[in-house]
């Protein structure tokens, strides 16, 4: 970034206190907005309309026959709502089963993902020989196409063919016949398989925090006699913090709505135990093509990562005041 | 920190655990997709007992890969191109002018980019369909439909870098460009521009990488026409037979590119979120 400075243009440019593009009144009203006006018109297009259409689809019995006429869908009220949230009927349970999956899921798929960031970032902070190569080396999950990774996962993870049974056989920890990617092993290898890219994400954004950290207070930390784990905890941890209040939302709400990991784990037939919730909306709403109340559930999800986003937001925004 | 004994201790047991974790699937899929197809049939063993490349010739007829090839090539090219140049444009305004609605805007596009895509996929998708049938423009199902949707998804990332690149660039280069004569977008294209390549470039491969990887749009969006890489592969595993082999291998062909920008521009890309995260 330090480009900028050394293409520097010799004129001399007067100082003024003000740009000198808010001096032209007239050019300056208008040209931010024309600027802006793709943006917004895609953003309106893409999410801002869909969101708004998909809380009037909530409301109305949007089956398949209305699905190309779909102002002649007939009004649903808060039908859609009782019969997602009706915990005694079919769908009520389901739907209350992949939260639960989902909390358990994204909650372990979060820690471990920071806690492993945190290792890797740490062990890689004091220069070395290979420093590079071996930073590199764990950003190539995170670089890796989505599928590609979680289709190689879902190799390793079959049961007479997979590397992960052969290698806990060889091991003696198992008799390398458990099922992986039915029954109830399946959150577990929903966490692996996620944690194994995300955590590369973690550590990227925790490496990049810890290169604005002033090395000054490392070694003055030193000189009073602090060890490594003190230093860790008196200087690393505090310093990264506005970093860390932002990656533990993002890898939240990423972890909550992932759809790629169970779609390319499991395909169509997904085990009840890694049944996570954006996968539920969808096989609910293209398996049945009941559009109305597949609406009504994402919008209970929305409302949900609302609510929490706000109160994560109004905790740790009045710790750090306090602080 | 301090090199003690125990921090090397530390250092290599992490990254040997980590190495592993990162490396051994990375390895099973370039050794199983030189494997022939009865080996990956059969137990996993760590060696190919017979090495040979028949895989990578055989994924190009077992399923039309090459169809799926160009489909993802032409929507990651044009969604990146337009993304880019709209990102451009927003960020500048972001980072060089003071509005009414500034907050507004970033706080917006800042926060669609946080909700789940299944938000959208449903009324997208009837969308999509009533434009087709009262407009006759055809979005479901052609390349229009996906270019349109993948440039919004990585528009807010990138116009959020981006703000951050262009902020970083000092405003006297723009009074400097104005004074020789040039316009606000004379002293974008000519000044901001040049200075922000590195920002530029993080960002367009932060968008390849993001449309080249889509799933959950793409599964809905794409028929047999508009098929891309993320979905197509999935083809290889038919009522008889999983092609595991040639899996692997499509899966390493699709990856390269990919992953060969972004550890190009990896550095770019840690400036560009550091940028981001100090303010």
């Amino acid at each position: 970034m330090s480009v900028a400075t050394e293409t520097a243009a010799p004129a001399p440019a007067p100082p003024r206190k003000r740009s000198r593009l808010e001096h032209r009144p007239g050019l300056n009203r208008w040209l931010p907005y024309a600027l802006l006006a793709p943006a917004v018109l895609l953003e309106l297009f893409i999410h801002i309309i869909p969101m708004l259409v998909g809380i009037w689809m909530s409301f109305v019995k949007l089956t398949k026959f209305f699905i190309a006429n779909w102002s002649s869908a007939p009004g649903a009220g808060l039908g859609n709502y009782k019969v997602a949230l009706d915990f005694n009927n079919a769908v009520g349970q389901g739907l209350l089963k992949s939260f639960g999956v989902t909390v358990v899921f994204s909650l372990v798929t979060v820690a471990f993902s920071w806690v492993l960031g945190m290792a890797a970032a740490v062990a890689l902070q004091p220069e070395f020989r290979g420093r590079g190569i071996v930073r590199t080396l764990f950003l190539v999950p995170y670089a890796l196409p989505a599928y590609a990774g979680i289709l190689t996962w879902n190799f390793m993870l079959q049961r007479d063919t997979g590397a992960v049974n052969h290698v806990l056989e060889q091991l003696h920890l198992s008799d390398g016949r458990t099922f992986w990617l039915i029954g109830g092993n399946a959150l577990i290898s929903l966490i692996t398989v996620a944690g194994w890219k995300l955590w590369t994400f973690a550590f990227l954004t925790l490496m990049a925090g810890m290169q604005s950290i002033p090395r000054d207070l490392y070694e003055a930390a030193s000189v009073d006699g602090a060890g490594n784990i003190r230093q860790w905890r008196n200087i690393t941890l505090p310093s990264l913090r506005p970093v860390n209040l932002v990656l533990v939302l993002v890898l939240f709400l990423w972890t909550f709505s992932d759809f790629n990991t169970p779609y390319v784990l499991f395909g169509t037939a997904q085990p009840p135990a890694g049944d996570l919730i954006t996968f539920h909306i969808y096989n609910a709403s293209f398996l049945t093509w009941n559009f109305g109340t597949g609406a009504a559930m994402s919008v209970l999800l929305l409302i949900f990562l609302m609510i929490v986003t706000g109160a994560y937001l109004l905790v740790t925004g009045r710790r750090s005041r306090r602080a | 920190m301090r090199e003690t004994r125990g921090f090397k201790i530390y250092r290599g047991v992490t990254l040997t655990v980590l190495g592993l974790f990162v490396l051994v699937p990375l390895y099973v899929m370039i050794t199983s997709s030189l494997k022939p197809l009865k080996d990956v049939q059969g137990a996993f063993t760590w060696w190919p007992s017979n090495l040979t490349l028949a895989p990578f010739v055989d994924m190009w007829k077992t399923v039309p890969l090459a169809k799926y090839f160009v489909n993802s090539t032409i929507v990651s090219v044009a969604a990146t191109v337009f993304s880019v140049a709209i990102a451009i444009l927003a960020a500048f305004a972001v980072s060089r002018f003071k509005f009414r609605g500034r907050t507004v805007f970033t706080t917006t596009v800042l926060s669609t980019q946080m909700f789940p895509g299944v938000l959208f996929l449903l009324p997208l998708f009837l969308i999509f369909v009533n434009i087709n049938n009262s407009f006759g423009l055809q979005l479901v199902g052609t390349r229009l439909g996906l270019i349109i949707t993948y440039l919004t998804f990585s528009l807010p990332f990138s116009i959020w870098m981006l703000a951050g690149y262009f902020d970083s660039i000092p405003r006297e280069l723009d009074e400097a460009a104005l004074v020789d004569g040039c316009g606000p977008m004379g002293a974008l294209w000519r000044v901001v521009l040049p200075a922000a390549r590195p920002g530029v470039i993080a960002v367009a491969i932060y968008s390849f990488m993001t449309a080249w990887g889509e799933v959950l749009f793409a599964s809905v969006m794409t028929t047999e026409a508009n098929r891309t890489l993320s979905v197509g592969l999935r083809q290889y595993s038919t009522q008889t037979n999983i092609y595991w082999n040639q899996i692997m291998a499509a899966a390493l062909v699709v990856s390269v590119p990919v992953v060969i920008g972004f550890l190009l521009a990896q550095r770019h890309f840690v400036a560009g979120v550091t940028a981001g995260a100090v303010k």
